[in-house]
């Protein structure tokens, strides 16, 4: 599957009959306040590991017995994680055991921060805390992040609740209030939380670079902390995960299927003549997942249009003209052809699927694009196909 | 007012203000600045900017706010129509 940066939809309940549950989906219109399963646990806790613990560093004696202490200072072991998961390197196994944990001095009137599991989380926490003595009660999101987490019900007052009784937070603090990230509110309905466990919920700001001041501030969080940013850092960050797509398992066979197919020719098969058709369409399909997953989202405010499809097919366009004005006549006509309609095609496909890593669309939005952009796209391709058929590609 | 901007005239947020209590949550969990408290009720004043994530509706007591929420992702939505249900990203373990 395509790895996406962020994701998860509301998927709805998929037994229809099944009482819209905490958090999860059925919210929307439908009167949330009346629903009553919340506090009996989404889904049994998944089984499965959890990586290796080096940022615990100590513990903290409680009425609930040793709480784990954790650092605030990300380590080697922490910076080389965080570049592994951008790469979209078994991002799917990134996962801090869900629990509480105590990070500085702690007391019985301290913070309580709810965060996922997703250890490029908690790591985003600790590090913006300094030696502030708070609580992290880790919620298991199955090692997704809390946006995407809320987004597909895993982030949800159930679990909240769950993980309050869990670790017995009530014997730990002597307050009864929680504060979870602000984009944990697509999953999370603050009244079930305290109907489930008799917490209180305050969202926080969007990042957790801004706590410390949220907490300063009597937990207020002003109108910058609310708001979802998507600046250059931001969009450029994601981009290695767009990127990986050009050597994952399916496109590593499309290549070699491409080779194979420029091989054989009414004179027989010829590697040689595979490797030399077949290589400048692996070339063009890597400008177009460039333009399409790395100069999309880093131009993603000056191109033309709200719809990332077109943004992406002016990219893939405009690197297709750069590519065909550079081979001068070394490409036949028909070459041309298939890279112009066949690059900001797939860029416009690729840029199309960044979608789901940003913080600005909205599905209506994406479905919308999506009917009219996916029937060109598919036009383009078939275009492309048709002219490298025809061509001596790279002759 | 954000920044970068994303197609509006989709957008299925809707409010009902005479249902609104006053509670303000909806301007605490909107990422988009799309509500603001105007005389003790809650007003849109930037509806366009929406994401559908479901928030405000999801905590909204009253019942005053509905939108069909999701998540804007192409690859979720392929999913759905791949597979005829809800879309769907089929990224556990991958977001």
């Amino acid at each position: 599957m395509t790895a996406k940066a962020c994701c998860g939809p509301a998927s709805t309940a998929a037994v229809p009959e099944a009482p819209a549950c905490c958090g999860a989906p059925a919210r929307a219109d439908q009167e949330p306040h009346e629903t009553t399963c919340c506090g009996a646990p989404e889904a049994t806790p998944a089984e499965y590991s959890y990586s290796p613990a080096p940022y615990v560093i100590g513990r903290v004696q409680t009425a609930a017995g040793p709480v784990p202490r954790v650092s605030s200072e990300l380590g080697r072991a922490d910076r080389l994680g965080a570049w592994r998961v951008r790469w979209g390197i078994r991002r799917g196994d990134y996962r801090v055991r869900p629990g509480l944990y105590a990070l500085g001095e702690p007391g019985a009137t301290s913070p309580v921060l709810v965060t996922a599991n997703y250890k490029l989380t908690f790591d985003a926490l600790r590090a913006s805390m300094g030696e502030a003595g708070v609580w992290l009660l880790v919620v298991d999101t199955r090692g997704i992040n809390v946006w995407c987490a809320a987004g597909k019900g895993t982030f949800s007052a159930g679990e909240v609740a769950r993980m309050v009784r869990e670790s017995r937070l009530a014997e730990v603090v002597d307050h009864r209030r929680l504060i979870l990230p602000q984009l944990s509110a697509p999953g999370v309905a603050a009244h079930q939380v305290y109907e489930a466990c008799g917490f209180r919920v305050t969202f926080g700001p969007v990042r957790a670079a801004d706590i410390p001041a949220f907490l300063a501030a009597g937990r207020k969080a002003d109108a910058a902390m609310r708001t979802v940013t998507f600046d250059l850092r931001e969009r450029l960050v994601l981009a290695p995960a767009e990127l990986k797509v050009l050597w994952d398992r399916r496109m590593l066979l499309a290549y070699a299927g491409a080779i194979a197919v420029s091989s054989v020719d009414g004179d027989g098969v010829s590697l040689r003549r595979g490797l030399r058709r077949g290589l400048p369409l692996i070339g063009a399909t890597g400008l177009a997942v460039l333009a399409g997953g790395g100069i999309t989202p880093a131009l993603l405010p000056w191109l033309p249009g709200r719809s990332f499809s077109l943004k992406g097919a002016a990219a893939g366009a405009a690197v297709a003209a750069g590519a065909v004005a550079l081979s001068g006549d070394r490409l036949s006509p028909a070459a041309k052809v298939a890279l112009l309609a066949g690059v900001p095609a797939a860029s416009s496909y690729a840029a199309m699927n960044f979608t789901g890593s940003s913080s600005i669309t909205s599905p209506s939005g994406v479905e919308f694009e999506m009917r009219r952009a996916m029937p060109l796209q598919a036009a383009g391709a078939v275009l492309a196909v048709g002219a490298w058929s025809a061509s001596r590609l790279g002759r | 007012m954000a920044v970068l901007r994303y197609i509006e005239q989709t957008v299925t947020l809707e409010l009902d203000a005479g249902l609104c209590n006053g509670c303000g949550l909806c301007t605490a969990v909107c990422p988009r600045g799309v509500f603001e408290m105007n005389g003790g009720r809650a007003e849109l004043v930037d509806r366009g900017a929406c994401l559908e994530c479901g928030a405000c509706a999801l905590n909204c007591v009253t019942g005053a706010i509905s939108v069909t929420p999701g998540v804007g992702c192409a690859q979720a939505i392929i999913n759905g129509w791949l597979t005829g249900s809800e879309p769907n990203c089929d990224c556990d373990g991958a977001c």
